[in-house]
């Protein structure tokens, strides 16, 4: 019983990496946004083995049902030019900071995982109703209602916000309004 | 029973990835792509941390805001992205320069 717990977990763990890996070093958008998707499938599965079934229908629902589409909507209004080649000019840092970025973060994660390594894992037992729609669904409309509110404000200014500035200016249009660069603006 | 840090160590694995991509890539898509992968790996640790301490919700709470806040994010951003790409017909992060001068 618990080698199948594990083999759950190691199966959606890899899928998840591979996934992220692919989202992060892939040429093409498209296959970016699917790389992010089978990352984003893999952790509902890990939110189910967590005892978080309603978060993982939350996960799959807003990412996989709408963030990804908004993504993958996004890329086709671009056309080709959402793949645009990257430029090679400044790699050499970028390069060197993302390495020490995964430095830095290899030594936190060891100094956050060196005290419990290797002790007895003794994880409480779960409640009956632990995680599930019910529960979240009571915490999320007492204990939470005013953040919970405050939320549905933040997306539909966030809506409000999309569609301002989506609907902005064109190119064209831009030529008139910008301001002349600096060196062409007698004194 | 998986133990909590199995679960950490995942979710910092997941983090540094989409922190790399954030870092190196130029293209702002696989910017934001990286921004999410980076959120999800925050909401799998404070999901694992709420199965460490069965008392309460708090954790998947938290995790439900992120998603929450993560979608007007990615609402917003790709509205920015559209404008940019109209303005500049480029979506290269080095090359969104309007403020420039």
């Amino acid at each position: 019983m618990a080698g199948l717990g594990y083999a759950y977990f190691f199966t959606c763990a890899t899928i998840a990496v591979l996934g992220a890996l692919f989202t992060v070093t892939a040429k093409n958008p498209i296959r970016g946004a699917m790389g992010l998707m089978s990352m984003v499938i893999c952790l509902a599965g890990l939110f189910l083995a967590l005892h978080a079934e309603f978060l993982a229908a939350v996960q799959l629902i807003v990412y996989a049902g709408a963030i990804v589409v908004l993504f993958l909507f996004v890329i086709m209004l671009l056309g080709p030019d959402a793949a645009a080649p990257e430029d090679q000019r400044g790699r050499t840092t970028r390069v060197l900071s993302g390495g020490l970025f995964a430095l830095l973060a290899v030594f936190a994660g060891y100094l956050v995982v060196r005290p419990a390594w290797g002790q007895a894992h003794r994880l409480p037992s779960v409640p009956r109703d632990f995680g599930s729609v019910d529960a979240i669904g009571r915490v999320l409309f007492h204990d939470a209602v005013i953040p919970f509110e405050l939320s549905s404000a933040l997306l539909m200014v966030a809506i409000i916000g999309a569609m301002a500035v989506a609907r902005g200016k064109h190119a064209s249009d831009a030529e008139k309004s910008l301001p002349k660069p600096a060196n062409e603006v007698k004194p | 029973m998986i133990p909590t840090e199995h679960y950490v160590a995942l979710s910092a694995l997941l983090f540094v990835i989409g922190g790399i991509g954030f870092l190196v890539r130029r293209n702002v898509l696989f910017a934001l792509m990286s921004i999410e992968i980076m959120l999800n790996a925050v909401n799998l640790a404070l999901v694992a941390f709420n199965r460490a301490a069965t008392g309460n919700h708090t954790g998947q709470l938290f995790a439900f805001f992120v998603i929450a806040a993560e979608a007007a994010e990615v609402a917003v951003g790709l509205a920015i992205v559209i404008s940019l790409f109209r303005l500049r017909r480029t979506v290269r992060t080095d090359e969104a320069d309007l403020l420039k001068n």
